[in-house]
Protein backbone atom coordinates (compact mmCIF):
# COMPACT_ATOMS: atom_id res chain seq x y z
CA UNK A 1 0.00 0.00 0.00
CA UNK A 2 2.67 2.50 1.06
CA UNK A 3 4.78 1.28 -1.83
CA UNK A 4 1.90 2.07 -4.20
CA UNK A 5 1.38 5.55 -2.80
CA UNK A 6 5.07 6.24 -3.13
CA UNK A 7 5.14 5.09 -6.73
CA UNK A 8 2.11 7.19 -7.49
CA UNK A 9 3.75 10.24 -5.96
CA UNK A 10 6.88 9.89 -8.05
CA UNK A 11 4.74 9.40 -11.15
CA UNK A 12 2.91 12.63 -10.38
CA UNK A 13 6.17 14.51 -9.87
CA UNK A 14 7.53 13.08 -13.11
CA UNK A 15 4.40 14.07 -15.03
CA UNK A 16 4.42 17.63 -13.72
CA UNK A 17 8.16 18.13 -14.12
CA UNK A 18 8.73 16.46 -17.46
CA UNK A 19 7.60 19.14 -19.96
CA UNK A 20 9.41 21.98 -18.19
CA UNK A 21 12.54 20.02 -17.39
CA UNK A 22 12.71 18.68 -20.94
CA UNK A 23 12.19 22.10 -22.46
CA UNK A 24 14.84 23.85 -20.40
CA UNK A 25 17.37 21.06 -20.76
CA UNK A 26 16.97 20.89 -24.54
CA UNK A 27 16.48 24.58 -25.34
CA UNK A 28 18.50 26.18 -22.59
CA UNK A 29 21.07 23.97 -20.85
CA UNK A 30 22.30 22.02 -23.89
CA UNK A 31 22.69 25.15 -26.08
CA UNK A 32 24.66 26.76 -23.27
CA UNK A 33 26.94 23.74 -22.92
CA UNK A 34 27.26 23.76 -26.68
CA UNK A 35 28.61 27.34 -26.49
CA UNK A 36 31.19 26.09 -24.01
CA UNK A 37 32.26 23.34 -26.44
CA UNK A 38 32.41 25.72 -29.42
CA UNK A 39 34.56 28.13 -27.39
CA UNK A 40 37.35 25.53 -27.51
CA UNK A 41 37.14 25.05 -31.28
CA UNK A 42 39.04 26.78 -34.08
CA UNK A 43 37.42 28.85 -36.81
CA UNK A 44 37.26 27.93 -40.48
CA UNK A 45 37.64 30.40 -43.36
CA UNK A 46 34.08 31.62 -43.02
CA UNK A 47 34.26 32.05 -39.24
CA UNK A 48 32.32 28.88 -38.40
CA UNK A 49 33.55 26.39 -35.79
CA UNK A 50 35.97 23.72 -36.97
CA UNK A 51 38.40 21.16 -35.55
CA UNK A 52 40.92 20.99 -33.86
CA UNK A 53 40.27 21.86 -30.24
CA UNK A 54 42.28 24.82 -29.01
CA UNK A 55 42.72 27.26 -26.14
CA UNK A 56 43.46 30.10 -28.57
CA UNK A 57 40.12 31.84 -28.14
CA UNK A 58 40.75 32.34 -24.46
CA UNK A 59 44.40 33.10 -25.23
CA UNK A 60 43.36 36.00 -27.46
CA UNK A 61 41.28 37.42 -24.63
CA UNK A 62 44.26 37.71 -22.28
CA UNK A 63 46.89 38.64 -24.89
CA UNK A 64 48.98 41.82 -24.61
CA UNK A 65 48.03 42.64 -21.05
CA UNK A 66 50.36 45.26 -19.56
CA UNK A 67 50.31 47.02 -16.22
CA UNK A 68 49.56 50.63 -17.11
CA UNK A 69 47.44 52.59 -14.66
CA UNK A 70 45.56 55.49 -16.23
CA UNK A 71 42.66 57.81 -15.72
CA UNK A 72 41.11 59.16 -18.90
CA UNK A 73 38.19 61.43 -19.59
CA UNK A 74 36.93 61.01 -23.11
CA UNK A 75 33.20 61.52 -23.11
CA UNK A 76 33.09 59.73 -19.76
CA UNK A 77 35.45 58.98 -16.90
CA UNK A 78 37.49 55.79 -17.16
CA UNK A 79 39.94 54.43 -14.61
CA UNK A 80 42.25 51.62 -15.70
CA UNK A 81 45.03 49.59 -14.13
CA UNK A 82 45.94 47.29 -17.00
CA UNK A 83 46.14 47.63 -20.75
CA UNK A 84 45.09 44.99 -23.26
CA UNK A 85 42.75 44.92 -26.23
CA UNK A 86 40.07 42.63 -24.81
CA UNK A 87 40.80 43.40 -21.21
CA UNK A 88 39.91 47.02 -22.01
CA UNK A 89 36.64 45.86 -23.52
CA UNK A 90 35.79 43.79 -20.48
CA UNK A 91 36.91 46.48 -18.10
CA UNK A 92 34.86 49.15 -19.89
CA UNK A 93 31.78 46.88 -19.71
CA UNK A 94 32.26 46.34 -15.99
CA UNK A 95 33.10 49.99 -15.32
CA UNK A 96 30.13 51.45 -17.23
CA UNK A 97 27.81 48.90 -15.58
CA UNK A 98 29.23 49.73 -12.17
CA UNK A 99 28.76 53.48 -12.68
CA UNK A 100 25.25 52.80 -14.05
CA UNK A 101 24.35 50.74 -10.98
CA UNK A 102 25.60 53.39 -8.55
CA UNK A 103 23.78 56.23 -10.34
CA UNK A 104 20.59 54.18 -10.65
CA UNK A 105 20.78 53.32 -6.95
CA UNK A 106 21.36 56.95 -5.96
CA UNK A 107 18.31 58.02 -7.97
CA UNK A 108 16.05 55.07 -7.14
CA UNK A 109 16.60 55.01 -3.39
CA UNK A 110 15.16 58.46 -2.63
CA UNK A 111 12.30 57.82 -5.07
CA UNK A 112 11.45 54.48 -3.45
CA UNK A 113 11.77 56.07 0.00
CA UNK A 114 9.42 58.88 -0.99
CA UNK A 115 6.92 56.44 -2.52
CA UNK A 116 6.95 54.10 0.47
CA UNK A 117 5.95 56.90 2.84
CA UNK A 118 3.05 58.21 0.80
CA UNK A 119 -0.54 57.47 1.81
CA UNK A 120 -1.99 54.35 0.21
CA UNK A 121 -3.91 56.08 -2.59
CA UNK A 122 -0.89 58.02 -3.80
CA UNK A 123 1.34 54.99 -3.47
CA UNK A 124 -0.89 53.06 -5.89
CA UNK A 125 -0.74 55.88 -8.44
CA UNK A 126 3.05 56.21 -8.19
CA UNK A 127 3.48 52.45 -8.42
CA UNK A 128 1.38 52.50 -11.57
CA UNK A 129 3.64 55.22 -13.00
CA UNK A 130 6.71 53.04 -12.37
CA UNK A 131 5.01 49.96 -13.83
CA UNK A 132 4.33 51.57 -17.23
CA UNK A 133 8.00 51.98 -18.21
CA UNK A 134 8.65 48.59 -16.58
CA UNK A 135 6.28 46.95 -19.08
CA UNK A 136 7.07 49.14 -22.08
CA UNK A 137 9.21 47.76 -24.88
CA UNK A 138 12.87 48.33 -23.95
CA UNK A 139 13.83 49.01 -27.56
CA UNK A 140 11.11 51.66 -27.90
CA UNK A 141 12.19 53.36 -24.68
CA UNK A 142 15.85 53.44 -25.72
CA UNK A 143 14.80 54.78 -29.11
CA UNK A 144 12.80 57.54 -27.36
CA UNK A 145 15.94 58.56 -25.48
CA UNK A 146 18.01 58.50 -28.66
CA UNK A 147 15.36 60.69 -30.30
CA UNK A 148 15.68 63.23 -27.46
CA UNK A 149 19.46 63.49 -27.57
CA UNK A 150 20.23 63.41 -31.28
CA UNK A 151 21.84 66.36 -33.05
CA UNK A 152 18.62 68.00 -34.21
CA UNK A 153 16.50 66.44 -31.45
CA UNK A 154 14.16 68.24 -29.03
CA UNK A 155 16.86 68.96 -26.42
CA UNK A 156 19.07 70.72 -28.93
CA UNK A 157 16.14 72.59 -30.48
CA UNK A 158 15.36 74.00 -27.03
CA UNK A 159 19.03 74.75 -26.27
CA UNK A 160 19.34 76.43 -29.66
CA UNK A 161 16.30 78.56 -28.94
CA UNK A 162 17.91 79.67 -25.67
CA UNK A 163 21.12 80.52 -27.47
CA UNK A 164 23.04 77.81 -25.62
CA UNK A 165 25.58 75.69 -27.55
CA UNK A 166 24.18 72.26 -28.53
CA UNK A 167 24.60 69.19 -26.35
CA UNK A 168 26.73 66.69 -28.19
CA UNK A 169 26.93 63.65 -25.95
CA UNK A 170 25.45 60.98 -28.21
CA UNK A 171 27.79 58.09 -29.05
CA UNK A 172 29.96 58.58 -25.93
CA UNK A 173 30.31 56.41 -22.80
CA UNK A 174 28.20 59.03 -21.00
CA UNK A 175 25.36 58.53 -23.48
CA UNK A 176 25.54 54.75 -22.99
CA UNK A 177 25.47 55.24 -19.21
CA UNK A 178 22.44 57.56 -19.44
CA UNK A 179 20.74 54.97 -21.65
CA UNK A 180 21.43 52.17 -19.19
CA UNK A 181 20.26 54.22 -16.20
CA UNK A 182 17.11 55.15 -18.10
CA UNK A 183 16.42 51.58 -19.12
CA UNK A 184 17.03 50.04 -15.72
CA UNK A 185 15.53 52.59 -13.33
CA UNK A 186 12.14 50.83 -13.00
CA UNK A 187 13.94 47.54 -12.25
CA UNK A 188 15.76 49.23 -9.38
CA UNK A 189 12.85 51.27 -7.99
CA UNK A 190 10.49 48.29 -7.68
CA UNK A 191 12.58 45.95 -5.46
CA UNK A 192 13.73 48.90 -3.34
CA UNK A 193 10.15 50.04 -2.92
CA UNK A 194 9.05 46.52 -1.97
CA UNK A 195 11.60 46.29 0.83
CA UNK A 196 11.10 49.90 2.01
CA UNK A 197 7.33 49.45 2.11
CA UNK A 198 7.77 46.63 4.61
CA UNK A 199 10.18 48.69 6.72
CA UNK A 200 8.91 49.56 10.17
CA UNK A 201 9.54 53.28 10.57
CA UNK A 202 9.09 53.20 14.33
CA UNK A 203 12.44 51.39 14.45
CA UNK A 204 14.13 54.63 13.40
CA UNK A 205 12.33 56.48 16.16
CA UNK A 206 13.39 53.85 18.65
CA UNK A 207 16.97 54.28 17.50
CA UNK A 208 16.78 58.02 17.86
CA UNK A 209 15.11 57.73 21.28
CA UNK A 210 18.02 55.56 22.31
CA UNK A 211 20.38 58.34 21.28
CA UNK A 212 21.48 57.39 17.76
CA UNK A 213 21.93 60.25 15.32
CA UNK A 214 20.40 60.21 11.82
CA UNK A 215 23.58 58.94 10.22
CA UNK A 216 24.02 56.15 12.74
CA UNK A 217 20.42 55.00 12.68
CA UNK A 218 20.49 54.90 8.88
CA UNK A 219 23.57 52.71 8.76
CA UNK A 220 22.88 50.55 11.79
CA UNK A 221 19.11 50.14 11.59
CA UNK A 222 17.78 50.88 8.14
CA UNK A 223 20.56 49.57 5.91
CA UNK A 224 20.69 46.06 7.41
CA UNK A 225 16.91 45.75 6.99
CA UNK A 226 16.57 47.11 3.46
CA UNK A 227 19.97 45.72 2.41
CA UNK A 228 18.59 42.65 0.59
CA UNK A 229 16.31 44.83 -1.54
CA UNK A 230 19.21 47.15 -2.24
CA UNK A 231 21.43 44.30 -3.38
CA UNK A 232 18.64 42.67 -5.39
CA UNK A 233 18.00 45.93 -7.25
CA UNK A 234 21.71 46.50 -7.83
CA UNK A 235 22.23 43.06 -9.30
CA UNK A 236 19.07 43.30 -11.40
CA UNK A 237 20.60 46.48 -12.86
CA UNK A 238 24.23 45.39 -13.08
CA UNK A 239 23.67 42.05 -14.82
CA UNK A 240 21.61 43.30 -17.79
CA UNK A 241 23.94 46.32 -18.07
CA UNK A 242 27.11 44.22 -18.49
CA UNK A 243 25.62 42.19 -21.31
CA UNK A 244 23.57 44.97 -22.87
CA UNK A 245 23.36 45.16 -26.62
CA UNK A 246 20.47 47.44 -27.61
CA UNK A 247 21.58 50.40 -25.46
CA UNK A 248 25.24 50.15 -26.45
CA UNK A 249 24.40 49.88 -30.13
CA UNK A 250 21.88 52.75 -30.17
CA UNK A 251 23.34 55.22 -27.64
CA UNK A 252 26.95 54.31 -28.51
CA UNK A 253 26.24 54.46 -32.23
CA UNK A 254 28.92 51.89 -33.06
CA UNK A 255 31.61 54.04 -31.46
CA UNK A 256 31.44 52.54 -27.99
CA UNK A 257 32.03 48.85 -27.57
CA UNK A 258 31.04 46.66 -24.67
CA UNK A 259 31.18 42.89 -24.33
CA UNK A 260 27.55 42.23 -25.36
CA UNK A 261 27.93 44.18 -28.58
CA UNK A 262 31.28 42.57 -29.23
CA UNK A 263 29.75 39.09 -28.88
CA UNK A 264 26.99 39.99 -31.32
CA UNK A 265 29.58 41.25 -33.81
CA UNK A 266 31.35 37.86 -33.77
CA UNK A 267 28.12 36.28 -34.98
CA UNK A 268 27.40 38.75 -37.76
CA UNK A 269 29.91 40.76 -39.76
CA UNK A 270 33.24 39.83 -38.17
CA UNK A 271 32.08 36.20 -37.93
CA UNK A 272 34.18 34.22 -35.53
CA UNK A 273 31.77 31.93 -33.74
CA UNK A 274 34.33 30.18 -31.50
CA UNK A 275 35.78 33.49 -30.29
CA UNK A 276 32.27 34.90 -29.71
CA UNK A 277 31.51 31.76 -27.70
CA UNK A 278 34.60 32.27 -25.55
CA UNK A 279 33.53 35.85 -24.81
CA UNK A 280 30.03 34.61 -23.93
CA UNK A 281 31.57 32.25 -21.42
CA UNK A 282 33.48 35.12 -19.78
CA UNK A 283 30.20 37.04 -19.56
CA UNK A 284 28.51 33.98 -18.04
CA UNK A 285 31.18 33.78 -15.34
CA UNK A 286 30.53 37.43 -14.37
CA UNK A 287 26.77 36.86 -14.32
CA UNK A 288 27.13 33.69 -12.25
CA UNK A 289 29.18 35.49 -9.61
CA UNK A 290 26.51 38.20 -9.45
CA UNK A 291 23.75 35.58 -9.24
CA UNK A 292 25.42 33.80 -6.36
CA UNK A 293 25.68 37.11 -4.49
CA UNK A 294 22.01 37.71 -5.25
CA UNK A 295 20.91 34.38 -3.77
CA UNK A 296 23.11 34.85 -0.74
CA UNK A 297 21.49 38.23 -0.13
CA UNK A 298 18.24 36.47 0.57
CA UNK A 299 15.65 35.08 -1.74
CA UNK A 300 12.22 36.51 -2.19
CA UNK A 301 13.24 40.14 -2.54
CA UNK A 302 12.30 40.01 -6.19
CA UNK A 303 10.18 42.79 -7.57
CA UNK A 304 6.45 42.24 -7.55
CA UNK A 305 5.93 41.93 -11.29
CA UNK B 1 3.36 70.86 -4.30
CA UNK B 2 6.37 70.75 -2.01
CA UNK B 3 4.41 71.67 1.10
CA UNK B 4 1.57 69.23 0.32
CA UNK B 5 3.97 66.40 -0.18
CA UNK B 6 5.89 67.07 2.99
CA UNK B 7 2.67 66.59 4.93
CA UNK B 8 2.06 63.38 3.06
CA UNK B 9 5.59 62.28 3.88
CA UNK B 10 4.69 61.77 7.52
CA UNK B 11 2.65 58.87 6.20
CA UNK B 12 1.50 56.01 8.33
CA UNK B 13 2.78 57.29 11.65
CA UNK B 14 0.23 60.06 11.51
CA UNK B 15 -2.56 57.50 11.57
CA UNK B 16 -1.34 56.09 14.87
CA UNK B 17 -0.36 59.17 16.81
CA UNK B 18 -1.27 62.82 16.46
CA UNK B 19 0.99 64.47 13.91
CA UNK B 20 4.35 65.55 15.11
CA UNK B 21 5.94 67.23 12.19
CA UNK B 22 9.68 67.42 12.39
CA UNK B 23 10.35 71.14 12.04
CA UNK B 24 14.13 71.08 12.25
CA UNK B 25 15.66 72.80 9.19
CA UNK B 26 17.60 69.66 8.29
CA UNK B 27 14.41 67.57 8.16
CA UNK B 28 12.69 70.15 5.97
CA UNK B 29 15.64 70.23 3.58
CA UNK B 30 15.55 66.42 3.48
CA UNK B 31 11.86 66.34 2.61
CA UNK B 32 12.34 68.99 -0.04
CA UNK B 33 15.22 67.01 -1.56
CA UNK B 34 13.13 63.82 -1.70
CA UNK B 35 10.26 65.55 -3.46
CA UNK B 36 12.61 67.22 -5.94
CA UNK B 37 14.50 64.04 -6.78
CA UNK B 38 11.26 62.09 -7.22
CA UNK B 39 9.75 64.70 -9.50
CA UNK B 40 12.94 64.96 -11.55
CA UNK B 41 13.09 61.18 -11.89
CA UNK B 42 9.56 60.94 -13.21
CA UNK B 43 10.25 63.76 -15.66
CA UNK B 44 13.37 61.87 -16.80
CA UNK B 45 11.37 58.64 -17.18
CA UNK B 46 8.42 60.15 -19.00
CA UNK B 47 9.71 63.13 -21.01
CA UNK B 48 11.31 61.04 -23.79
CA UNK B 49 8.21 58.84 -24.15
CA UNK B 50 5.78 61.79 -24.17
CA UNK B 51 7.89 63.77 -26.62
CA UNK B 52 8.10 60.76 -28.89
CA UNK B 53 4.31 60.44 -28.91
CA UNK B 54 3.91 64.18 -29.59
CA UNK B 55 6.31 64.02 -32.53
CA UNK B 56 4.47 61.05 -34.01
CA UNK B 57 1.81 63.67 -34.90
CA UNK B 58 4.33 66.17 -36.28
CA UNK B 59 3.92 67.16 -39.90
CA UNK B 60 7.61 66.95 -40.77
CA UNK B 61 9.74 64.26 -42.32
CA UNK B 62 12.61 64.93 -39.92
CA UNK B 63 13.78 67.46 -37.34
CA UNK B 64 12.34 68.31 -33.98
CA UNK B 65 10.53 71.55 -34.66
CA UNK B 66 6.77 71.48 -34.62
CA UNK B 67 5.34 71.84 -38.13
CA UNK B 68 1.69 71.19 -37.42
CA UNK B 69 -0.60 68.27 -36.62
CA UNK B 70 -0.91 65.28 -38.92
CA UNK B 71 -2.11 61.70 -38.86
CA UNK B 72 -0.07 60.88 -41.93
CA UNK B 73 2.44 58.65 -40.11
CA UNK B 74 -0.31 56.58 -38.59
CA UNK B 75 -2.01 56.25 -41.97
CA UNK B 76 1.28 55.16 -43.52
CA UNK B 77 1.90 52.71 -40.74
CA UNK B 78 -1.51 51.10 -41.08
CA UNK B 79 -1.14 50.84 -44.85
CA UNK B 80 2.40 49.47 -44.83
CA UNK B 81 2.11 45.70 -45.38
CA UNK B 82 5.62 45.10 -44.01
CA UNK B 83 4.70 46.66 -40.67
CA UNK B 84 1.33 44.91 -40.52
CA UNK B 85 2.89 41.55 -41.38
CA UNK B 86 5.62 42.00 -38.78
CA UNK B 87 3.00 42.93 -36.16
CA UNK B 88 0.91 39.91 -37.11
CA UNK B 89 3.94 37.60 -36.82
CA UNK B 90 4.84 39.05 -33.41
CA UNK B 91 1.27 38.48 -32.27
CA UNK B 92 1.17 34.87 -33.49
CA UNK B 93 4.52 34.11 -31.81
CA UNK B 94 3.41 35.80 -28.59
CA UNK B 95 0.09 33.92 -28.42
CA UNK B 96 1.65 30.53 -29.17
CA UNK B 97 4.58 30.97 -26.80
CA UNK B 98 2.33 32.31 -24.02
CA UNK B 99 0.12 29.22 -24.25
CA UNK B 100 3.20 26.99 -24.08
CA UNK B 101 4.86 28.94 -21.28
CA UNK B 102 1.69 29.03 -19.15
CA UNK B 103 0.97 25.32 -19.50
CA UNK B 104 4.52 24.17 -18.81
CA UNK B 105 5.29 26.83 -16.18
CA UNK B 106 2.14 26.07 -14.16
CA UNK B 107 2.88 22.34 -14.07
CA UNK B 108 6.44 23.07 -12.95
CA UNK B 109 5.21 25.39 -10.21
CA UNK B 110 2.91 22.64 -8.92
CA UNK B 111 5.73 20.09 -8.93
CA UNK B 112 8.22 22.35 -7.19
CA UNK B 113 5.87 23.81 -4.59
CA UNK B 114 3.71 20.77 -3.76
CA UNK B 115 6.36 18.08 -3.56
CA UNK B 116 9.70 17.62 -1.88
CA UNK B 117 12.18 15.42 -3.66
CA UNK B 118 15.88 14.83 -4.03
CA UNK B 119 17.85 17.18 -6.28
CA UNK B 120 15.17 19.84 -6.10
CA UNK B 121 17.72 22.60 -5.49
CA UNK B 122 19.50 21.86 -8.76
CA UNK B 123 16.22 21.97 -10.69
CA UNK B 124 15.40 25.22 -8.95
CA UNK B 125 18.68 26.70 -10.19
CA UNK B 126 17.99 25.47 -13.74
CA UNK B 127 14.50 26.98 -13.76
CA UNK B 128 15.77 30.27 -12.42
CA UNK B 129 18.78 30.66 -14.71
CA UNK B 130 16.97 31.90 -17.83
CA UNK B 131 15.81 34.89 -15.76
CA UNK B 132 19.33 36.17 -15.16
CA UNK B 133 21.28 34.99 -18.18
CA UNK B 134 22.17 37.87 -20.55
CA UNK B 135 19.84 37.88 -23.55
CA UNK B 136 22.77 38.04 -25.93
CA UNK B 137 24.17 34.76 -24.57
CA UNK B 138 20.74 33.10 -24.73
CA UNK B 139 20.39 34.31 -28.33
CA UNK B 140 23.74 33.09 -29.62
CA UNK B 141 23.48 29.78 -27.74
CA UNK B 142 20.17 29.04 -29.45
CA UNK B 143 21.60 30.12 -32.80
CA UNK B 144 24.54 27.73 -32.34
CA UNK B 145 22.20 24.97 -31.23
CA UNK B 146 19.81 25.34 -34.17
CA UNK B 147 22.74 25.58 -36.57
CA UNK B 148 24.34 22.43 -35.16
CA UNK B 149 21.12 20.39 -35.21
CA UNK B 150 20.14 21.63 -38.65
CA UNK B 151 16.75 22.89 -37.48
CA UNK B 152 15.54 25.47 -39.96
CA UNK B 153 15.03 28.89 -38.40
CA UNK B 154 11.52 30.30 -38.55
CA UNK B 155 8.26 30.17 -36.62
CA UNK B 156 9.22 26.98 -34.80
CA UNK B 157 12.58 28.21 -33.51
CA UNK B 158 11.08 31.57 -32.50
CA UNK B 159 8.22 30.03 -30.51
CA UNK B 160 10.43 27.39 -28.89
CA UNK B 161 12.97 30.02 -27.81
CA UNK B 162 10.32 32.40 -26.51
CA UNK B 163 8.79 29.61 -24.42
CA UNK B 164 12.23 28.79 -22.99
CA UNK B 165 12.93 32.28 -21.69
CA UNK B 166 9.41 33.35 -20.67
CA UNK B 167 8.30 30.12 -18.99
CA UNK B 168 10.51 30.65 -15.89
CA UNK B 169 8.67 33.93 -15.27
CA UNK B 170 5.32 32.12 -15.34
CA UNK B 171 6.80 29.47 -13.07
CA UNK B 172 7.94 32.07 -10.50
CA UNK B 173 4.64 33.99 -10.60
CA UNK B 174 2.42 30.92 -10.23
CA UNK B 175 4.70 29.46 -7.58
CA UNK B 176 4.43 32.64 -5.51
CA UNK B 177 0.63 32.29 -5.69
CA UNK B 178 0.82 28.61 -4.74
CA UNK B 179 3.00 29.41 -1.74
CA UNK B 180 0.13 31.20 0.02
CA UNK B 181 -2.45 28.69 -1.08
CA UNK B 182 -4.80 27.22 1.50
CA UNK B 183 -4.46 23.45 1.14
CA UNK B 184 -7.49 22.77 3.33
CA UNK B 185 -9.82 23.93 0.53
CA UNK B 186 -8.67 21.04 -1.60
CA UNK B 187 -9.06 18.63 1.28
CA UNK B 188 -12.56 19.93 1.88
CA UNK B 189 -13.46 19.33 -1.77
CA UNK B 190 -12.19 15.77 -1.56
CA UNK B 191 -14.02 15.17 1.72
CA UNK B 192 -17.18 16.25 -0.06
CA UNK B 193 -16.59 13.53 -2.60
CA UNK B 194 -14.74 15.24 -5.45
CA UNK B 195 -12.09 13.13 -7.07
CA UNK B 196 -8.57 14.46 -7.71
CA UNK B 197 -9.31 15.48 -11.30
CA UNK B 198 -12.44 17.43 -10.36
CA UNK B 199 -10.63 19.01 -7.39
CA UNK B 200 -7.81 20.13 -9.64
CA UNK B 201 -10.00 21.74 -12.30
CA UNK B 202 -12.79 23.05 -10.06
CA UNK B 203 -10.81 24.16 -7.01
CA UNK B 204 -7.06 24.42 -7.61
CA UNK B 205 -7.08 26.03 -11.05
CA UNK B 206 -9.68 28.74 -10.24
CA UNK B 207 -7.76 29.67 -7.09
CA UNK B 208 -4.51 29.82 -9.03
CA UNK B 209 -6.09 31.88 -11.82
CA UNK B 210 -4.81 35.33 -10.76
CA UNK B 211 -1.25 33.97 -10.66
CA UNK B 212 -1.71 32.22 -14.00
CA UNK B 213 -3.11 35.36 -15.63
CA UNK B 214 -0.30 37.57 -14.26
CA UNK B 215 2.21 35.03 -15.51
CA UNK B 216 0.52 34.90 -18.92
CA UNK B 217 0.54 38.70 -19.26
CA UNK B 218 4.22 38.75 -18.36
CA UNK B 219 5.05 35.97 -20.84
CA UNK B 220 3.06 37.73 -23.55
CA UNK B 221 4.83 41.06 -22.96
CA UNK B 222 8.26 39.43 -22.86
CA UNK B 223 7.57 37.66 -26.13
CA UNK B 224 6.11 40.59 -28.03
CA UNK B 225 8.88 42.94 -26.81
CA UNK B 226 11.77 40.61 -27.40
CA UNK B 227 14.36 41.79 -29.85
CA UNK B 228 17.75 40.30 -28.96
CA UNK B 229 16.87 36.59 -28.86
CA UNK B 230 14.50 36.81 -31.85
CA UNK B 231 17.20 38.60 -33.81
CA UNK B 232 19.40 35.50 -33.58
CA UNK B 233 16.78 32.77 -34.00
CA UNK B 234 14.52 34.27 -36.67
CA UNK B 235 14.76 32.96 -40.21
CA UNK B 236 14.02 34.45 -43.59
CA UNK B 237 10.52 35.88 -43.78
CA UNK B 238 10.13 35.91 -40.01
CA UNK B 239 10.85 39.54 -39.23
CA UNK B 240 9.01 40.42 -36.01
CA UNK B 241 7.88 43.92 -35.11
CA UNK B 242 10.85 44.71 -32.81
CA UNK B 243 13.24 43.47 -35.51
CA UNK B 244 11.46 45.69 -38.05
CA UNK B 245 11.77 48.67 -35.69
CA UNK B 246 15.45 47.91 -35.13
CA UNK B 247 16.32 47.74 -38.84
CA UNK B 248 14.34 50.95 -39.46
CA UNK B 249 16.18 52.83 -36.71
CA UNK B 250 19.51 51.65 -38.10
CA UNK B 251 18.49 52.93 -41.52
CA UNK B 252 17.55 56.33 -40.11
CA UNK B 253 15.03 57.87 -37.76
CA UNK B 254 11.61 58.43 -39.37
CA UNK B 255 8.28 59.63 -37.98
CA UNK B 256 6.80 56.22 -38.83
CA UNK B 257 8.93 54.63 -36.10
CA UNK B 258 7.50 57.21 -33.70
CA UNK B 259 3.98 56.17 -34.69
CA UNK B 260 4.73 52.44 -34.20
CA UNK B 261 6.33 53.24 -30.83
CA UNK B 262 3.29 55.25 -29.75
CA UNK B 263 0.97 52.34 -30.58
CA UNK B 264 3.21 49.89 -28.69
CA UNK B 265 3.26 52.28 -25.74
CA UNK B 266 -0.53 52.44 -25.67
CA UNK B 267 -0.56 48.66 -25.76
CA UNK B 268 1.77 48.46 -22.71
CA UNK B 269 -0.37 50.91 -20.75
CA UNK B 270 -3.45 48.77 -21.41
CA UNK B 271 -1.54 45.69 -20.24
CA UNK B 272 -0.44 47.40 -17.01
CA UNK B 273 -4.01 48.50 -16.31
CA UNK B 274 -5.31 44.98 -16.91
CA UNK B 275 -2.68 43.40 -14.66
CA UNK B 276 -3.31 45.96 -11.91
CA UNK B 277 -7.07 45.35 -12.09
CA UNK B 278 -6.50 41.62 -11.74
CA UNK B 279 -4.29 42.14 -8.72
CA UNK B 280 -6.82 44.47 -7.16
CA UNK B 281 -9.65 41.98 -7.65
CA UNK B 282 -7.47 39.36 -6.04
CA UNK B 283 -7.38 41.37 -2.84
Amino acid sequence: MIQQIRERKSLQILGLMFPGAFWLIVFFAIPLLWVLVISFLSRDDLGFPAQPFTLDNYGTLVRDIKFNPSITFDGGLEIRLFDGLYLDLLWRSLWISFVTTIITLLIAFPVALFMARLPKRWRTIMLFLVMIPFWTNFLVRTYALLFMFRGNGPINVVLNGLGVPPLDILFTPTAVTIGLVYGNLPFMILPLYTSLEKFDWTMLEAASDLGANTFRSFFRVMLPLVGPGLLAGSILTFVPAVGSYITVELMGGGKINMIGRSIAAQFSDAANWPFGSAMSMVLMVIVTIAAVLYFRAGRGERAAV
Amino acid sequence: MASDSSVILLGERAEVKPRRKDQRPSARVGRFALVTITLATFVFLYAPIIILVIFSFNDARSGATWQGFTLEWYQRMFSNPRILDAAWRSLVIAVLSTIGAVAIGTLLALAMERYRFRGQGIWDALFYMPVIIPEIVAGISLLLFFAATGIERGLFTLVVSHVAFSMPFVFLTVRARLADFDLTVEEAAQDLGANEWTTFWRVTVPLLMPGIISGALLAFTLSIDDFVISFFVNGKGWTTLPIYIWTSIKRGITPEINAISAVLLLFSIVLVIVSQLIQRREK
